[in-house]
């Protein structure tokens, strides 16, 4: 099977249709573009026109948003099927998909809902991501997600809960640290101490994004993964952090609302990507010292 | 996750007067309905947005608010029932159409229509138009029993009101005015290359259109198209076809 990610270890972006003749127009200085898969799940047209080109470029990830790998449900088996067609097609040099469920009882929700993080789920989980990874012939990376609540019955820290998932099924893990922040400050925890858990030897690759702050109805700060603004200072710090302990990981900006112009998501990316640099520049004066 | 506890998230997720299930929590509260709505909020919004995206003249149509509204009542109770987010909105022309609120814009579902006819062609499948030289390639004296293949983005809606002009001046193609000629249209949607095209059809094109894309040879096809509209022209729409790029392949019938 083939290793859960060969992305190059610089900066990406997450590609929106909009951006296109931007980016066709000249070389851009990034390692890669993610797009969501279930975007090129038509037949034919434009989505499949820009992909083409990307692929011919760009090292590709394909980020999964609907395969519900955390439902108590069977798999899509119609839709794993989408998912190899496409990964057959174009090759991508990653797949990802989210620690949560989109689909119950026919319905599809279009967004990534929590899960209690008990032996029961994760025997589920287990088996979901045995099943996807058997059915694309590939490993697979798993994203921690954004979470707004808590169950009672959670007896397993989210780190922990992905580790045991990733060892079980030899799966990479996709970091994203403003899932981290976010999360952590939903829960009022430290996401420094949630970090220090996370097995960040099986990370194939980081994503970073911005969200937003308001308060739940106690007044504590309550903030929305909202993919729709820059990310902040203390999510880039933290990925310095994790960059510092890891060394240069495939590091993705996603920014899915409010899509600003080209320029604007490029300079997010160059961001990280300085971030990147500086990890190497310090690399190669210790191995010179 | 037990699967008890999974469908009454789901559920609750869809029904905002029901209790939270009890064990969802948060630090700060036993049951924590403002962040619960965010999963809430978030399903609604995005089912909205992909509504607003797909549909962006029927909603300047009727305005923001109006549309929001609608796509809402659409949302709750015709949820997506897959992941393909491109195919969401295909039976939101068909809920216009009976949406007491929308009555009196009589048009509105077929424009709605229109709108979902170009989503369906953007994603078609690829094949590569006949070039209009193979037209004149074509035996004469066999065109009765010629096959035309149209491509795979084809579609036509057929309105009893101006729809690919009402649709025009909404999308930003045309400018908003009155509507000199008032009668109903055929529009053709196809996307030969890249570009998704709208336009009007002659009379009796959307009948010779509908036949051959039954498979029926062109002798029949015109024969029904004559019998929709006496002032159907062949050669007219025959010479249109190729030059639109909607035929990928003309044989004659062995």
């Amino acid at each position: 099977m083939r290793i859960a990610s060969s992305l190059p270890a610089s900066a990406g972006v997450g590609f929106k249709p909009q951006h296109f003749p931007a980016i066709a127009a000249v070389a851009q200085p990034l390692g890669f573009f993610e797009v969501h898969a279930e975007n090129y799940m038509g037949a034919g047209g434009p989505p499949h026109a820009q992909l083409g080109f990307l692929r011919e470029r760009y090292a590709l990830s394909f980020h999964g948003v609907g395969l519900s790998i955390g439902s108590t449900e069977r798999i899509d088996r119609a839709h794993l099927a989408r998912l190899r067609i496409l990964c057959d097609r174009y090759q991508p040099e990653s797949f990802s998909e989210h620690l949560a469920w989109s689909s119950h009882g026919g319905i599809f929700f279009n967004d990534l809902l929590p899960l209690p993080y008990t032996q029961a789920t994760l025997a589920t989980i287990i088996e979901h991501v045995d099943e996807v990874q058997a059915a694309l012939g590939r490993r697979m990376l798993l994203e921690n997600p954004a979470t707004y609540v808590r169950f009672a019955e959670s007896e397993i820290s989210e780190p922990a809960f992905l580790a045991a998932i990733a060892g079980a099924t030899g799966c990479g893990l996709l970091l994203d640290v403003n899932n981290v922040y976010v999360s952590a400050r939903n829960h009022g925890a430290e996401a420094r101490v949630y970090l220090d858990e996370f097995p960040l030897d099986l990370v194939g690759e980081i994503h970073l994004a911005g969200h937003f702050e308001t308060v739940d109805e106690a007044g504590a700060p309550l903030c929305i993964d909202a993919h729709g603004s820059p990310m902040i200072d203390e999510v880039l710090a933290l990925y310095e952090s994790v960059i510092g302990r890891t060394g240069p990981l495939p590091t993705l900006i996603e920014w899915d609302n409010d899509v600003p112009d080209w320029p604007i998501l490029l300079g997010q990316a160059q961001s990280a990507q300085a971030v990147l640099d500086r990890c190497c520049a310090r690399d190669r004066a210790q191995s010179a010292a | 996750m037990p699967h008890a506890l999974q469908a009454e998230f789901a559920t609750v997720l869809r029904d905002p007067a029901l209790p939270l299930p009890t064990s969802v929590i948060s630090h700060t509260s036993r049951t924590p309905q403002k962040r619960f709505a965010v999963y809430r909020n978030n399903v609604m919004v995005g089912l909205i947005g992909a509504l607003e995206s797909r549909f962006p003249a029927t909603r300047r149509i009727v305005g923001d608010e109006f549309f929001a509204a609608a796509a809402r009542v659409f949302a709750s109770t015709q949820p997506p029932r897959s992941p393909l987010m491109m195919t969401y909105g295909d039976e939101f022309p068909d809920f216009l159409a009976s949406f007491e609120p929308a009555a009196e814009i009589a048009y509105l579902a077929d424009v709605a229509g229109l709108e979902a006819a170009r989503t369906r062609a953007y994603h078609a499948a690829d094949a590569a138009p006949l070039e209009p030289a193979a037209f004149s390639q074509i035996d004469a004296d066999r065109l009765a029993d010629l096959c035309i293949v149209l491509h795979p983005s084809v579609e036509i809606i057929r309105s009893q009101f101006p729809i690919v002009v009402i649709w025009a001046m909404n999308a930003g193609d045309m400018e908003l005015g009155p509507v000199a000629d008032w009668r109903g249209d055929d529009a053709l949607v196809a996307r030969p290359a890249l570009d998704v095209e709208v336009r009007r059809l002659p009379p009796g094109a959307a009948a010779f259109l509908q036949s051959l894309s039954a498979d029926a040879p062109l002798g029949t096809a015109a024969e029904s198209a004559a019998a929709s509209d006496p002032a159907f022209d062949l050669a007219v729409n025959l010479a249109a076809l190729f030059s639109a790029g909607l035929a990928i392949s003309a044989t004659h019938r062995p």
